[in-house]
């Protein structure tokens, strides 16, 4: 094969056109320039919103004081408001959420990585990817319309035979099943973060190297006790930290949660009690809320705290996961 | 540099895929209970007139405040806005049409109007003091009915709306415990029960569980053929809620003396009333910073009241009496100025 000199680039040719200097800097100048301003906007965009948010929600602080965070009256008739049941709401259903999701999410990944045959797998994990990509007023709906009616019918009234009888679990399993209410909005958060937390588990375990599941399956270890002493071990702060990002997209969860969770301005002890969330309380009201009015200046107060709770539990996140990244 | 230009190229063409640019044309935005109507109000007009009325229905606080800021031609509200609010905005207040809330059941055995209620026996079972449906407050009103032992589960809407300070306002002025304990607001304190998203998901929500209770509005009652109940008015008649009975209470309104048009409709004295009825309104500037555009929407609901009862009542709305259009007509010529200080509508 022979090469013919005159077309082939040669090394001085692209020296050459390198040193056409002005044109490479022109081009390079404006790229650079608009990877900084998108990465600047990005920052500015952030800061606008926690200004806006604070300046906006400042006078409910300054009215209430910290009895905003503890009080449990919203009350838009004598413009008092409180956001202790909202608060309530949010944690609560999220840690349904949480408890019923973790499991869940451990089994399926454990399954796709350790258990499934190798052709099950990519269509296994590509149905529970899917999952994730339903647009969360898809699941208000079908939880609306089709698991709210058989929580009532069904679910609610299984929980309360097994519970009921139990004191104190019991009080949670009590009351008249009426389908829609904090349970009912935890079951279906769960559904909603379990396709992420699976994904980000799948990954964590396959990130585990061979060598260590090898050496424990070679001094006679079962696959129950290398998941237990190798596997899980090996990936448990990322774990944690999976959990934690699943944990803060349940917290801002609003559509779904707004259709289901019974939107009650009350704390009962009950799990089958209607409650609110931060997310849904504000979904509810803002639209009604008047120009200049306490209870718009309540509702960004409202959001900025859902900010602040979002903020931290991903900030644990993330140094959480970049903690086994770096260890 | 370029990437302003491009910002503003990006505006500029979602601009004008959303807001046709015509002559003619003009924004409105505020409550979600009249946009139906205004809707088919609007395609006829543009048939008519070329004119277009471009309505997002964003909610009444949301439409107050884009009027307050001049964002839009007009504001839309359910609720009428406070008086100094309407001063101090320099803006005029005017209705449209009237509807009507009415209550829905989901009972075994209980036919469309059948069950009666009064306002206390309303306002008591969405404090939760009844809580049975075979309470004898229900069963004495209800003599010929077989009522289950079987929880009354009140459903109100979660969303803060006019439905919701329509029915509370009713309910205020019929219990004095309402009044004290609740009151009235587009959204309240509630003392027992769910709260559903919109009519619908009030209605899905009733529908969903026995024995459940809820109010909407009457056009989505109606439209979707749910199981209504009659209530008792002033006059001591129990009523059922159809079309002649909005109309009995619209035109025994007190129109004369109401100011800014907030003629209150709820529990009026007529005999074949029905006691929860109520306008939904308009806000227009009085000082318009285009008198054109301000023009054009009154022009426009002139056209509406002459030509639009029609309209209006196949979608189950109320048409005003003619007085109080005329009453409208008169409020716009002495009010809205244009910046020289001349009537706009003559």
């Amino acid at each position: 094969m022979t090469v013919d000199s005159s077309t082939a680039p040669t090394v001085s040719s692209v020296a050459a056109s390198l040193t056409k200097r002005g044109h490479v800097d022109v081009g390079d100048g404006v790229f650079r320039f608009a990877l900084n301003a998108a990465a600047v906007a990005v920052l500015v965009i952030l800061g606008a919103i926690v200004v806006l948010l604070f300046k906006g929600g400042f006078p409910a602080l300054k009215e209430f004081g910290l009895g905003f965070f503890l009080s449990t009256d919203w009350n838009p008739v004598t413009e008092h408001y409180g956001a202790g049941v909202m608060l309530y709401g949010t944690l609560i259903t999220s840690l349904i959420a949480m408890v019923l999701a973790f499991p869940a999410s451990l089994g399926i990944a454990l399954f796709l990585t350790e258990v499934a045959p190798e052709r099950f797998r990519r269509p296994i994990g590509t149905a529970i990817q899917l999952l994730a990509a339903i647009p969360s007023i898809i699941y208000g709906m079908w939880g609306f319309f089709v698991v709210s009616p058989l929580m009532a019918s069904t679910v609610q009234p299984f929980l309360t035979s097994i519970f009921g009888p139990i004191p104190l679990i019991g009080m949670l399993f009590s009351g008249a099943p009426v389908g829609t209410g904090i349970l009912t909005a935890g079951l279906i958060l769960a559904l909603m973060i379990m396709p992420f937390i699976t994904a980000m588990f799948v990954e964590i375990f396959t990130s585990v190297p061979p060598v260590l599941k090898e050496a424990a399956y070679g001094v006679g270890a079962t696959m129950n006790e290398v998941f237990r002493a190798v596997t899980i071990p090996y990936g448990r702060t990322a774990l944690v930290g999976a959990v934690m990002l699943g944990l803060g997209r349940a917290l801002g969860e609003t559509m779904a949660v707004t259709f289901v969770i019974g939107n009650a301005n009350r704390i009962a002890a009950t799990l089958y009690s209607p409650g609110a969330s931060i997310a849904s309380t504000i979904a509810n009201e803002f639209p009604e809320a008047g120009p200049g009015s306490m209870k718009l200046h309540a509702l960004l107060e409202l959001g900025f705290s859902l900010f602040v709770i979002s903020f931290l539990v991903l900030a644990l996140a993330r140094a959480l996961v970049r903690n086994r990244m770096e260890g | 540099m370029s990437k302003i230009h491009l910002v503003a190229a990006a505006v500029a063409l979602v601009g004008s895929l959303t807001v046709p640019a015509h002559a003619g044309d003009f924004t409105g935005a505020g409550a979600t209970f009249p946009a139906p109507v205004y809707a088919a109000w609007s395609a006829e007009y543009k048939a008519k007139t070329g004119s277009a009325l471009n309505y997002q229905a964003i909610g009444s606080g949301g439409g107050q405040t884009q009027i307050l800021n001049r964002t839009v031609d007009f504001g839309a509200s359910d609720a009428p806005m406070a008086p100094a609010k309407l001063e101090s905005g320099k803006l005029l207040q005017f209705p449209t049409v009237v509807g009507s809330v009415v209550v829905i059941v989901n009972l075994d055995g209980v036919a469309a109007d059948q069950l009666k209620l009064t306002g206390p026996v309303l306002a008591d079972i969405y404090l939760g003091k009844i809580a049975k449906w075979n309470d004898k407050a229900i069963a004495d009103l209800n003599p010929g009915v077989k009522l289950p032992d079987l929880a009354i589960l009140p459903v109100y809407r979660s969303d803060g709306s006019g439905t919701t300070f329509v029915f509370t306002s009713y309910l205020s002025a019929v219990s004095a415990d309402w009044k004290g304990g609740v009151g009235a607001a587009t959204s309240v304190k509630w003392a027992a029960g769910n709260g559903a998203k919109g009519n619908d998901g009030v209605a899905g929500m009733v529908k969903n569980a026995k024995g459940a209770l809820g109010y909407v509005e009457y056009v989505y009652a109606s439209a979707n053929k749910l199981t209504t109940t009659s209530l008792k008015n002033k006059a001591g008649k129990f009523v059922t809620p159809t079309v002649p009975a909005f109309q009995a209470a619209a035109g025994a309104a007190d129109w004369d003396s109401a100011k800014n048009f907030d003629a209150s409709m709820i529990d009026t004295a007529g005999e074949t009333a029905w006691p929860i009825v109520s306008a939904t309104f308009i806000l227009l500037p009085k000082d318009p910073k285009d008198a054109a555009q301000s023009g054009e929407v009154m022009k426009f609901f002139d056209w509406a009241y002459s030509n639009g009862d029609k309209l209006a009542e196949d979608l189950h709305y109320i048409a005003l009496p003619k007085a109080v259009k005329d009453r409208v007509r008169a409020a716009w010529k002495v009010e809205i100025k244009d910046a020289s200080g001349a009537a706009i509508w003559k």
